[in-house]
C-alpha cells in the first residue's frame, strides 16, 4: 500500500461538554476512495470540518504525505491540496460559472485571469468528463451541474484530496452514475477521495475502504466494502442489528383518495398532465420519479395548495371543490411536506405552536378567536412523549430540533387526528437509519389501521420496502403502476426515464 | 412659454447638471461598493456631512484645498471603518448601526464646527475650487464649456465611474466583493477573507462618500452649513437601487436625478407663475419615487445584503 496522502491521528474535538470526535484515526492513500460512514450526529461532518480548517481540533494531528501540518482555515486547507464539496453548495447563484471558479484566485497583472481560467476549465473537463459552460450564471445550472462545478472548483485549486459530503443526496440515479465515473477517473489519476454517505449500496459500489464512525469514535473499518453486506455495515454504524420493517399482507378497502384526470397549468415547475390514481384504505402507494417530474405539483394539488385546471379529486368519497388546505384537511387528509424547515413548520416559533398550526382554528385549540395555550401545550407535551421527540420541551424553538426529531413532530401532528389519507414527500430524506426506521414503522401502523398513504420519494429501495404499489411519474404523467412484488430497482429506473410500464 | 424654455435649456443648464450630479455620483458609487459587499450603509448622510465639515475646516485652517480633500476622504474612511466595525466585525443590525453612524457623525460635525468657528454672524467661507478648463476639449461647442470647464473633482467623478466598473468586474478584488455580497460562505471556503473584504469595501465606500461631502463644502458652496448635504445621502441610497447595484447604471441614475434637480432650479428661477417654489423642490424626489416604482421592480439586491457573516455558525 502506498504512503498515505493524508493521515489524521487521534483527532478529538469537543463542543462544550459534547465530544463530537474522540481519538479518530483516518488515512487516505493516493488513488484511494475512502468511505466515511456513520449516522447523523456520529461526527462525520465535524471530522471533515477539522480537516478543512473550519474547526481547530482539541487534540490530534494531521499529516500530509508524512509531514505534520496545521490547518487553521479553509485557505490553509486549499493550500495543502484539500478540496471539499459541501452538502449545501458554496456557490453564488448570480455570478457565472467562471466567476465562481476564479474567486480567491490571484489575477494576472491586477485583472481577473479569464483566459487562464477558461483553459484550465477545459483541461479539467477533458480529463474527467466534467464539462460546464463557463458563461452561464450558476442559477441556470441543474443541481447535478452545480455539484460538478464544486468538484471542478476543488480540482481547479489543485486539490489532491477531495472530500464529498453526502454528494448523492441531491442527485437523480442517472446523475449518480456520472458522478461515480468522474470520481473513479480522478482516483485512477492518483487523487485521494473521501466519500461521506449513509447510503450503503453506494458506498459498497464506489469505495475501496471504509471508516465507520459512531458517537464520535471509530466504530470499525471495512477493508473490502464490495464484498461486505449492507447489514454488517449498518450494524457497525448503529451498534446493533437493524431489521428492516416487515410489511405484512393487507387487505385494502375502499378508495380513500382518488384523482381523476387532474391537470395543472405550468405555473411553477412541471405541470401535471391527466393524472389519475387511487389510494385505498390500508394501502401504501409510492410515487417514484426523478425529482422535478411533477411530484411537487401532485403533492400541492392533493394538499389543497394548488388548484388544478381540469379533473376531479375525492377524499373519503367526498368530492373536493375548493382546494384549500382547510377543506382537504377537514375531509381527512394529513400531509407531511417535503421541506420540513420552510413549509413544514415555523422554525422561529416554539415547537408547540408549530405542532398545532394547521388546526389552530379548531375548537381543540382556540375558542372565540382566542388561543387556548394550556391545551396547545398539553397537546405538544403528549406528542413529545408518545413519539419520543428529543427536545428540552414544548416551548423549544422548532428550528433547534434535529431533522429526525422534526420529522417525528410533523408525523405526530398529523397522526394525532387519525387522517383517512396521509401524503408524505421524502419522508426520510436526511434522517439516519434509526429515525427512518421509526418513521417507517409508524407508516405501517397507520396502514394496519386502515389509513391510505401516499409516499412521494426518490429512494427506490425505500419505496420497495414500504409500498404495496408504486406509480412512476415522468414529465407530469403517471407512466405506469407496479405491484411492489413485481417491481425492481432496475425496472422502476427504466420507467423513470419515460419508458412505459405495465399497469 | 418659449422664453421660459430658452432660459432653461442653455449651456449653463448642462453644466449645472454635471455639477449637481458629481457629489451624487461619488456618494452612489460609495454606497454601491458597500452594498455589493453585503453592507447597507445608512451612515452615508452623516458621513457626507462630517466629511464636508472636516474638509472645509482643514482647508480653512491650512489654506490648502487638497489637504482639505485628503482630510475629508480620511474622515469618510474612518467613519466607514466604524460602521464596518459594528456591522461586519460585530455583526450588528446594519439598519440600526447606519442610522447611529449618521446621527453620531452629524452631531459631531455640528459640535466640532461650533467649537472651532464659534457662532459668527457671517459664516466663514473659503476660496473653493475653481474651474479647470481642459485645453482643446473645453472649446468643443456646447459640450466643451459644460463638461470640460469644471472643477477637478468633477473630472475625478467622471473617471471614477469606469474605474469603479473595472475594479468591480475585472479585478480579483472586485470579484471577491461581489462574492461576499452574494454568498459569503462560498468566498470563505475559497480562502477569501469575508470580514476583510467587507471592511475594505465599506471603507472604500466611505472614502467616496467623503469626496461627495467635500465637493459640497469646497467646490459647490465654499462654506459649511448645517444643511449642506440636505438628503443627498438618502437619495444616493435610492439611486443605488435604481441603478441595480451597477456602477454605470448608478452613475446614470445620478445624472438623471441631477437633470430633474437642475430643471426644477431653473423653473424656480424662471418664475413660472404663481406656483410656490416648494412645489418645484419636491420634483426630484417625486421623480425618484416614481422612477424607482417603475424601473426597479425587478431589481434584485445582492443576496447577502444585511446578513452578517459568522464562520462557526452551522
Amino acid at each position: 500500500m502506498p504512503a498515505p496522502l493524508i493521515e489524521m491521528r487521534g483527532i478529538t474535538k469537543r463542543f462544550g461538554a459534547v465530544k463530537a470526535n474522540e481519538a479518530v484515526d483516518l488515512s487516505v492513500a493516493p488513488g484511494e476512495i475512502l468511505g466515511l460512514l456513520g449516522e447523523n450526529g456520529a461526527g462525520k461532518t465535524t471530522l471533515m470540518n477539522v480537516l478543512f480548517g473550519a474547526y481547530a481540533p482539541d487534540a490530534g494531528e494531521i499529516l500530509i504525505q508524512g509531514q505534520p501540518v496545521r490547518i487553521a482555515s479553509s485557505a490553509d486547507a486549499l493550500a495543502a491540496g484539500i478540496g471539499m464539496v459541501h452538502q449545501h453548495f458554496h456557490l453564488a447563484p448570480r455570478l457565472t460559472v467562471l466567476e465562481n471558479l476564479l474567486i480567491g484566485i490571484p489575477g494576472r497583472s491586477g485583472r481577473i485571469d479569464r483566459a487562464g481560467g477558461l483553459a484550465r476549465l477545459a483541461e479539467i473537463g477533458r480529463q474527467h468528463g466534467l464539462t460546464l459552460d463557463p458563461n452561464l450564471p450558476v442559477s441556470a445550472l441543474s443541481v447535478g451541474e452545480q455539484q460538478r462545478l464544486e468538484i471542478v472548483k476543488a480540482l481547479f485549486r489543485g486539490a489532491r484530496l477531495l472530500i464529498l459530503d453526502e454528494p448523492t443526496a441531491v442527485l437523480a440515479p442517472t446523475e449518480v452514475d456520472g458522478l461515480f465515473s468522474a470520481l473513479r477517473s480522478m482516483a485512477a489519476q492518483g487523487l485521494g477521495i473521501i466519500f461521506i454517505s449513509h447510503k450503503l449500496n453506494e458506498v459498497r459500489a464506489l469505495t475501496h475502504r471504509c471508516t465507520v464512525l459512531r458517537h464520535g469514535r471509530v466504530a470499525g473499518r471495512v477493508d473490502d466494502p464490495a464484498n461486505t453486506t449492507s447489514a454488517a455495515m449498518a450494524q457497525l454504524m448503529c451498534g446493533h442489528e437493524i431489521v428492516p420493517p416487515a410489511r405484512g399482507p393487507s387487505t385494502p378497502g375502499a378508495a380513500v383518495l382518488t384523482l381523476d384526470g387532474i391537470s395543472t397549468s405550468q405555473h411553477s415547475g412541471t405541470a401535471l398532465r391527466d393524472v389519475s390514481l387511487a389510494v385505498r384504505a390500508g394501502e401504501i402507494l409510492g410515487i417514484a420519479g426523478v425529482s422535478g417530474n411533477g411530484q411537487r405539483a401532485l403533492a400541492e394539488v392533493i394538499s389543497g395548495v394548488r388548484l388544478p385546471d381540469a379533473g376531479q379529486m375525492t377524499i373519503a368519497g367526498q368530492k373536493v371543490s375548493g382546494y384549500s388546505p382547510r377543506e382537504v384537511q377537514a375531509l381527512g387528509l394529513g400531509r407531511i411536506p417535503e421541506d420540513r424547515m420552510t413549509t413544514g413548520l415555523v422554525t422561529n416559533l416554539p415547537l408547540a405552536d408549530s405542532m398545532v398550526l394547521p388546526r389552530i382554528g379548531t375548537a381543540a385549540f382556540s375558542s372565540r378567536g382566542l388561543l387556548k395555550p394550556d391545551a396547545i401545550r398539553a397537546f405538544a407535551e403528549a406528542q413529545i412523549k408518545a413519539y419520543d421527540i428529543r427536545c428540552p420541551g414544548p416551548m423549544t424553538r422548532a428550528g433547534a430540533l434535529s431533522g429526525g426529531n422534526l420529522q417525528k413532530a410533523l408525523l405526530a401532528r398529523e397522526l394525532a387526528f387519525d387522517p383517512k389519507v396521509l401524503i408524505v414527500s421524502q419522508p426520510t430524506r436526511g434522517l439516519d437509519i434509526g429515525a427512518a426506521r421509526f418513521i417507517h414503522e409508524k407508516f405501517l401502523d397507520m396502514r394496519g389501521k386502515g389509513c391510505g398513504i401516499i409516499v412521494i420519494g426518490e429512494d427506490l429501495e425505500e419505496l420497495l420496502v414500504l409500498c404495496d404499489r408504486i406509480a412512476v411519474m415522468y414529465e407530469g404523467r403517471i407512466v405506469g403502476t407496479l405491484d411492489s412484488a413485481d417491481a425492481t430497482v432496475a425496472r422502476l429506473g427504466l420507467m423513470m426515464t419515460g419508458a412505459e410500464g405495465h399497469s | 412659454m418659449s422664453a421660459v424654455f430658452e432660459q432653461i435649456f442653455q449651456v449653463g443648464f448642462l453644466a449645472a447638471i454635471i455639477r449637481i450630479a458629481t457629489p451624487l455620483a461619488f456618494a452612489t458609487l460609495g454606497e454601491m461598493f458597500s452594498e455589493r459587499a453585503g453592507v447597507l450603509n445608512l451612515g452615508i448622510e452623516g458621513i457626507m456631512l462630517l466629511s464636508a465639515m472636516t474638509g472645509f475646516t482643514a482647508t480653512s485652517l491650512s489654506g490648502s484645498l487638497w489637504l482639505g480633500i485628503l482630510v475629508a476622504v480620511l474622515t469618510g474612511m474612518l467613519m466607514g471603518a466604524l460602521h464596518a466595525l459594528f456591522t461586519v466585525a460585530l455583526g450588528l443590525s446594519q439598519h440600526v448601526c447606519g442610522i447611529g453612524v449618521t446621527l453620531f457623525s452629524s452631531g459631531l460635525a455640528y459640535f466640532l464646527y461650533r467649537l472651532i468657528f464659534g457662532q459668527q454672524s457671517v459664516p466663514p467661507s473659503i476660496k473653493g475650487f475653481e474651474t479647470l478648463p481642459i485645453p482643446v476639449l473645453s472649446s468643443i461647442p456646447v459640450l466643451g464649456p459644460a463638461v470640460f470647464n469644471q472643477f477637478a473633482l468633477v473630472y475625478m467623478a467622471i473617471l471614477a465611474i469606469p474605474l469603479a466598473a473595472f475594479v468591480l468586474y475585472r479585478t480579483p478584488w472586485g470579484l471577491s466583493v461581489r462574492m461576499v455580497g452574494e454568498n459569503p460562505r462560498a468566498a470563505d471556503s475559497a480562502g477569501v477573507s469575508v470580514i476583510g473584504t467587507r471592511f475594505q469595501a465599506v471603507i472604500l465606500g466611505g472614502a467616496l462618500m467623503g469626496l461627495a461631502g467635500a465637493f459640497l463644502s469646497m467646490a459647490q458652496f465654499n462654506a459649511f452649513t448645517f444643511g449642506v448635504v440636505s438628503g443627498r445621502g438618502w437619495v444616493a441610497i435610492a439611486l443605488v437601487v435604481f441603478g441595480r447595484w451597477d456602477p454605470w447604471r448608478s452613475a446614470g441614475a445620478a445624472l438623471l436625478f441631477a437633470f430633474v434637480d437642475a430643471l426644477q432650479l431653473r423653473m424656480q428661477a424662471s418664475g413660472l407663475g404663481h406656483i410656490p417654489y416648494e412645489a418645484f423642490l419636491m420634483l426630484p424626489f417625486i421623480f425618484t419615487i416614481v422612477a424607482m416604482a417603475v424601473m426597479s421592480r425587478n431589481a434584485v439586491a445582492p443576496s447577502a445584503l444585511l446578513k452578517p457573516f459568522r464562520r462557526e455558525e452551522r
